[in-house]
């Protein structure tokens, strides 16, 4: 773009499509047109859509362990459907929602927010894709057969031939190879994206904190997925080929630290993304920028980087050496310093701003308010002693869904209220994203506070039955009450998908007065993304259109460049 | 909703934040039955990890109603109104410094706390002198560095053994044949007042130990052995402690229970003997029916 600045947004302003996009196509229709795409946004909606699929059906596997757990010594369900049930539960929320959810999100908007016109490898990103689907498939299809019973954990010996015969934990190995691979292409792609195809002068340090976090979860599921990847196999082998490298000839403990290894980069796969969110939500509805962004960028890394070093504090019980305890207690302190930062800048962000109350901004805020709560239980878990105790009870069932629901479902939420706008061209009803979050809030609260003090009390997690004594009878109902109220509260915002989908009012391209790059398109946006791609001078390049605008015009109207008519349609 | 002035919204807070914490200190002492605190008062090492809970849980509290205070204080007074201007701050770094290095001090300080309970939760003491000839105490020598004795190397060493879905006790008698040991299924007999050492393994899967009141949770792995001790106080004798398996080990996982019941050494002396005199007794009697085995005898 040799052209100055003011003359490229000027050019981007005037409504004459035929200057730069007489070379596009037609868009295809059709269902074809999804198996076949290549297109960066068709991809993201596709993960996104499937993902919210296995969302469900995860959630419908947790109600299942909540019933029966509401009441002590129960027998709904049997002690082998329970384990499968917390089995393919966990599976099925780290594997195939939370950390394919950030692809989702990540191929629909880091191409746009980065100003290019797709991902860098598309075909990749449509391989990537169908992997993610494979791996789904093999998965739920153990269902018909013998899900695996082993937890998502799949400690060894238990999850060896000897002791888990049946095909599941061959399907869990299966899943984990086929959503492995399709991570690892996908955070290739991401990686050269992001570091090749960033519009004219968007260096680094200008890049939307959401794309810093999806390069950041990129380079950590490069660097934490082969090691899960090799741990599986030589599973896969002494399940089936006589090897023996996880029973007594070998070392059982050998699975824990290879398992944790990938497991605990694995969290930050999981939440650094949502963080990335929270970055962009805040600014937009406080009005204010972002607080410190250097400092969020850096801490993004730096938590990444200490996320490499902690994985032994899942194995505290373990025998382990007391300098190994020791070790791993403090690099899980050290994380809850960047991670603190991140938060006081995210309240100073909102600090004397003005802050407007749409949905996007209660989710975020929701966040910040539960998230605050298992970064609090993670400094008492580090603290090893401590850990003793509380580990493998519903304490730390608490401590992770704090983190992985209050941090990334709610994050999660927060940017599909956010973008929604943009992937389908409709607004999603305030009223009813409200009372969604609230009923979210609530129900998150009542079912996994308690469950704090269920673990206190004595009652360890992965159990199918638990005898009434102490307050565990009375603990143990109020969290199944809750987890109904949370599962209405999700239901709110998938009615409020399927009727905005249809009437919802039209968004128009930038519906929130954004900062980022892809409120410069149409909603939602053409093949090509973008006819001209402005050059950037600031982290909030929109704010710098709209200044130039008013400048030039006095108008705020009509920033969006034209689009072809085709794509007023809504997404699936 | 009106919009509160700041006195008044400064005057409410001063009622709500000490409100809070006499909220918290109600609860705390309703607190001894796993609310808020991990369970204790059957050993002093479960004692000590609770106080060093106690530490860690007082200094959340305090981010947390700091953190949840600031972010609702700004929700309510920086929200959008006619006229008002978000102030366009980009960052302050001697705010953000600061605010790094204050949580790097807490920190430090919650390693300094932990490092100086640690010795009371790792390293067993003496038993009590009115239970030291308790029968059954023998002297052993740590042969890994995370074996611990107490200072005198006098304890009672108990073997654990956890298999789908049963724990079993072994009470090593100090000689080399480990047939004759007494030993018991799913319930621990202990006496009071005496320091009882633990070696934890397992036969199967991976399994965990756990008596919430006696102390932390010690995984059972196949090929490796872990430590841990308890000492229950003299004025606990008659009182049995409970807890069960805390790692998945399989469908019966929840069914995988155990028990310590305390007893006086006394009491102990004698249980000992009479299950010593039954191990000796059916001995015999399987060394006589062996003979009339032998000898073409029908048993």
């Amino acid at each position: 773009m040799a052209a100055a600045d003011t003359t490229t947004v000027r050019r981007a302003l005037r409504p004459a499509p035929q200057i730069t996009a007489h070379g596009v196509e037609r868009e295809p229709r059709g269902w074809t047109s999804w198996v076949t795409t290549t297109d960066h946004k068709k991809i993201g909606i596709m993960y996104l859509v499937t993902t919210f699929v296995f969302f469900v059906l995860g959630g419908v596997e947790a109600l299942l362990m909540r019933l029966q757990l509401g009441q002590a010594d129960n027998t709904l369900l049997s002690p082998q459907t329970y384990n499968a049930l917390f089995t393919m539960h966990g599976t099925t929320m780290i594997f195939l929602f939370v950390v394919p959810v950030w692809a989702g999100f990540g191929n629909y908007l880091v191409p746009l927010m980065i100003g290019a016109r797709d991902m860098a490898f598309p075909k990749l990103n449509a391989l990537s894709y169908w992997f993610f689907l494979a791996g789904g498939l093999v998965f739920y299809a153990s269902l018909f057969w013998s899900p695996p019973e082993m937890g998502w954990t799949a400690y060894t010996p238990l999850s060896t031939d000897a002791y888990s015969p049946s095909g599941g934990v061959d399907a869990w190995i299966f899943l984990v190879h086929l959503t492995g691979i399709s991570s690892i292409i996908g955070a290739i792609n991401f990686y050269a994206t992001i570091a090749n195809m960033r519009a004219p002068g968007m260096g680094w340090g200008r890049l939307p904190l959401f794309v810093w976090t999806i390069l950041v979860y990129a380079i950590l599921l490069i660097l934490a997925l082969p090691v899960i990847a090799g741990a599986v196999t030589l599973l896969l082998t002494d399940r089936h080929f006589g090897t023996h490298f996880y029973d007594t000839q070998g070392d059982p403990l050998l699975w824990q630290h290879l398992f944790w290894f990938f497991g605990h980069p694995e969290v930050y796969i999981m939440v650094l993304p949502g963080f990335g969110v929270i970055s962009e939500v805040l600014p937009v509805f406080a009005r204010k920028p972002i607080f410190g962004y250097k400092a969020i960028a850096a801490a993004t890394v730096v938590i990444a980087f200490l996320g490499l070093l902690v994985w032994a504090h899942h194995m505290f019980a373990t025998p382990s050496p007391t300098v190994v305890l020791i070790f791993f207690m403090i690099s899980s302190f050290l994380i809850a310093i960047p991670t603190g930062v991140k938060i006081f800048n995210w309240l100073a962000t909102l600090w004397r701003g003005t802050i407007e109350f749409r949905t996007p901004l209660l989710f975020g805020v929701s966040f910040i308010s539960l998230f605050v709560v298992g970064g609090i239980s993670g400094v008492i878990l580090a603290v090893f002693p401590v850990d003793w105790q509380l580990t493998d009870t519903y304490f730390v069932v608490a401590h992770f869904h704090y983190v992985l629901v209050g941090g990334a479902v709610f994050t999660i939420f927060a940017g599909l209220y956010y973008w929604f706008p943009k992937i389908t061209g409709r607004m999603l009803g305030e009223g009813l994203g409200k009372t969604s979050c609230a009923l979210m809030w609530i129900g998150f609260t009542v079912t996994f506070l308690i469950q704090h003090s269920i673990g206190m009390d004595g009652m360890p997690r992965r159990v199918y039955e638990y005898p009434d004594v102490g307050h565990l009878e009375l603990y143990n109902l109020i969290s199944t009450i809750g987890s109904f109220i949370l599962a209405l509260g999700i239901g709110v915002t998938l009615l409020n998908v399927y009727i905005s989908l249809r009437k919802g009012p039209k968004a128009g391209p930038d519906p929130w007065k954004g900062n980022t790059l892809e409120w410069f398109t149409e909603s939602p946006p053409p093949v090509n993304n973008f006819d001209v791609v402005p050059r950037v001078r600031s982290v909030e390049p929109m704010k710098d259109i709209r200044r130039e605008i008013e400048r030039s015009t006095g108008r705020t109207e009509q920033l969006a460049q034209p689009a072809p008519e085709s794509a007023m349609q809504p997404g699936g | 909703m009106g919009i509160p002035r700041p006195p008044a919204s400064r005057r409410r807070l001063a009622i709500a934040v000490p409100l809070a914490l006499v909220g918290m200190l109600v609860l705390t002492s309703a607190a001894s039955a796993g609310l808020l605190a991990p369970e204790a008062g059957g050993s002093k090492n479960a004692d000590a990890i609770r106080t060093l809970y106690w530490l860690v849980f007082g200094l959340g509290v305090i981010i947390f109603v700091g953190v949840e205070g600031v972010l609702i204080y700004s929700l309510i007074k920086y929200r959008a109104r006619k006229g008002a201007v978000a102030a366009q701050i980009h960052g302050n770094t001697q705010l953000e410094i600061g605010w790094t290095v204050g949580a790097a001090v807490i920190l430090v300080f919650i390693a300094i706390f932990t490092f100086a309970t640690l010795p009371t939760i790792r390293n067993p003491p003496n038993s009590d002198a009115a239970a030291a000839s308790t029968a059954g105490i023998t002297s052993g020598v740590a042969i890994s560095d995370r074996e611990k004795l107490p200072p005198n190397g006098k304890s009672l060493a108990i073997n654990v053994n956890g298999q789908q879905y049963i724990w079993r006790y072994t009470y090593a008698d100090g000689d080399n044949n480990p047939l004759n040991n007494v030993f018991t299924y799913e319930e621990m007999v202990v006496p009071v007042g005496v320091t009882v050492t633990l070696k934890i393994r397992a036969q199967d899967v991976a399994h965990s130990w756990w008596i919430p009141q006696l102390g932390g949770k010690f995984d059972a792995i196949p090929k490796h052995t872990n430590y841990t001790w308890f000492k229950i106080p003299a004025d606990k004798a008659g009182t049995t402690f409970r807890g069960q398996c805390a790692e998945l080990c399989g469908r019966n996982h929840a069914n995988m229970i155990a028990a310590v019941k305390a007893v006086t050494p006394a009491e102990f002396d004698k249980w000992l003997s009479d299950e010593k005199a039954q191990i000796k007794s059916s001995d015999d009697a399987a060394a006589v029916q062996r003979k009339q085995v032998e000898a073409g005898q029908n048993p």
